[in-house]
């Protein structure tokens, strides 16, 4: 089914003027605008100028760097998929279905936002630990999650799903659900108007969020560090292997970071428009 | 479209949140400078000292400068706790430090190199390995070479910081080689590792040992000796407080300091 009214901005109402409007931002806000930007651009700017150029390659090709780059991309794409697997259901439940709690559901769904990952961690290791409320279990499965790549992967899922839940939510409130109720009225069944109309709508929304989850994942370091444990190639995803650079080798820190900003930036542009921009 | 900004506004809000709280937990290990007692209790002219002090020294520091401050009215100490290698990076980057004290000879040469030390660092404490293991030591160890049989969970540092490096002086010493389930940074995350009971066995100082209470149990043995720790101290180049520094580094090494220290578990040099 195409809907080709949906990709753009929604119908004008009422006496809106019906073409664009180019609205003039304060100057003062501008100028506002311009230090918010210099105060997240400076550190990064900061940091280059640390940057041992002349041994930047052969800091970045070293065999635990690449292992932990290498990890850090595979562990943050399958926590991706984790993500959105659990992620859109989870926003559909809070934007189209009322029950009871649900404000309390929310704020509990985003808690990871506000946590520090560090509690994130211990939250985690009281769950899924060898001695933790289903390790046990899991252990009986004969699965090990403590120190294994799998911990990562939770620690991961359980500080980017927010940002996909959250992405996803306010794409499908955006746009309302009369789309998915005419739908409906012509005999769609809910899992097809899931298919065909809900998911194709939030697509963007859906995008975004997972470009945000990704980019989180990547820099997950807290709750990894407490969870998981570091161990080259298991568990040493890049954010900590730069934090155990910094202990003997300054600059290899320096050039890892820089990489991860670079992974992260290309991550970004790429794959994150936000919504009303074309 | 006011409501299409209304949520972006609130994405971004929540998003900056996130953010913040990231950067909290990754401060983790940072600096937290703490204040003891209060200057000026006398009629002497206050003076404030800046103690830089490795992570491991907390209690035997804090206590040290409370002492320092009851025998020399007017004085402050203000103590800044974080990993050698941390405080180094602090101190070179500017950080206002007097005196400074490492848990190993490594991180004060890499001061000294910089040019930011004051005279030649005293060392004022030894600290040696010890197994520590869950209470009640659910895979059985009593000796080193116990930490390689298959199945025992073993969590030891890296071998960047301190007590990875002796971990690894001890195994070339011993011929015992650890297949570790984690290298961790600090020595304090290989501590809540062992006291979480989520590994069956850790290496860590005897002063971790000693200040973890009844969390763990410490298992010494004799190979510890192949890899003994020493804690240098030294005055800050530079320092506008250097003699000060120089009486709280006697403090420190004499008779005042050798009692906390031992009392914590630190060795004699």
């Amino acid at each position: 089914m195409a809907l080709p009214e949906l990709t753009g901005r929604p119908a004008a109402r009422g006496s809106a003027p019906a073409g664009p409007v180019t609205l003039g931002v304060p100057r003062w806000i501008l100028a506002i605008a311009a230090v918010g930007a210099l105060f997240i651009v400076l550190p990064i700017v900061g940091m280059t100028g640390r940057v041992d150029w002349a041994h930047f390659g052969s800091l970045v090709t070293s065999p635990s760097a690449v292992t932990a780059l290498l990890l850090s991309l595979r562990t943050a794409a399958a926590s991706t998929v984790l993500c959105l697997l659990l992620g859109v259901p989870m926003a559909l439940a809070l934007a189209r279905s009322r029950f009871p709690g649900q404000r309390l559901v929310r704020a509990v769904v985003l808690l990871p936002l506000v946590l520090p990952p560090v509690v994130g961690g211990i939250a985690l290791l009281s769950t899924f630990g060898r001695r933790g409320l289903l390790g046990q279990t899991f252990e009986l499965l004969g699965v090990q999650i403590a120190f294994s790549t799998t911990a990562v992967i939770l620690a991961q899922t359980f500080v980017a799903l927010p940002f996909l839940v959250l992405s996803v939510e306010a794409t499908l409130r955006a746009f309302g659900a009369r789309y998915e109720a005419v739908a409906a009225t012509l005999g769609a069944t809910p899992s097809v108007v899931f298919w065909r109309v809900t998911l194709p709508l939030v697509l963007p929304g859906l995008v975004s969020g997972a470009v945000l989850a990704f980019a989180r994942a990547l820099g997950e370091f807290g709750a990894t560090l407490t969870f998981a444990g570091s161990l080259e190639g298991v568990t040493r995803t890049l954010p900590l292997e730069i934090y155990l650079q910094r202990e003997t080798d300054p600059d290899a820190a320096v050039a890892l970071a820089l990489v991860l900003v670079a992974v992260a930036v290309v991550v970004m542009v790429t794959a994150h428009r936000p919504r009303g921009l074309s | 479209m006011i409501r299409r900004h209304r949520l972006s506004a609130a994405l971004v809000l929540v998003l900056a949140t996130g953010l913040t709280a990231g950067c909290a937990g990754q401060a983790g290990t940072a600096a937290a400078p703490v204040s003891s007692g209060s200057a000026g209790s006398s009629g002497s002219s206050p003076e404030t000292l800046t103690v830089f002090a490795a992570a491991s020294l907390v209690g035997t520091f804090t206590a040290l400068a409370d002492q320092f401050e009851a025998a020399n009215p007017g004085v402050t100490v203000t103590l800044n706790f974080a990993g050698s290698a941390d405080l180094v990076t602090q101190i070179t980057e500017g950080a206002p430090a007097d005196v400074f004290a490492a848990a190993d000879t490594k991180n004060m040469a890499r001061l000294s190199d910089a040019g930011l030390v004051a005279g030649t660092p005293t060392v004022f404490a030894t600290n040696t390995l010890e197994i520590a293991v869950p209470p009640n030591n659910p895979a059985g160890i009593t000796s080193f070479a116990d930490l390689a049989r298959t199945g025992v969970a073993v969590v030891v540092c890296a071998p960047q910081v301190p007590c990875g490096a002796a971990a690894a002086t001890i195994e070339a010493a011993t011929g015992v080689t650890l297949t570790p389930v984690s290298e961790e940074n600090a020595v304090t995350d290989v501590l809540g590792k062992v006291s979480s009971r989520e590994a069956d066995a850790g290496l860590v100082y005897v002063t971790d040992v000693a200040a973890a209470g009844t969390s763990v149990l410490g298992i010494p043995f004799p190979e510890a000796d192949r890899a003994v720790n020493s804690y240098p101290m030294g005055v800050v180049a530079g320092s506008p407080h250097a003699g000060l520094g120089a009486s709280f580094a006697r403090f420190v090494t004499g008779p005042a300091g050798r009692v906390v220290l031992e009392a914590a578990g630190f060795g004699t040099p």
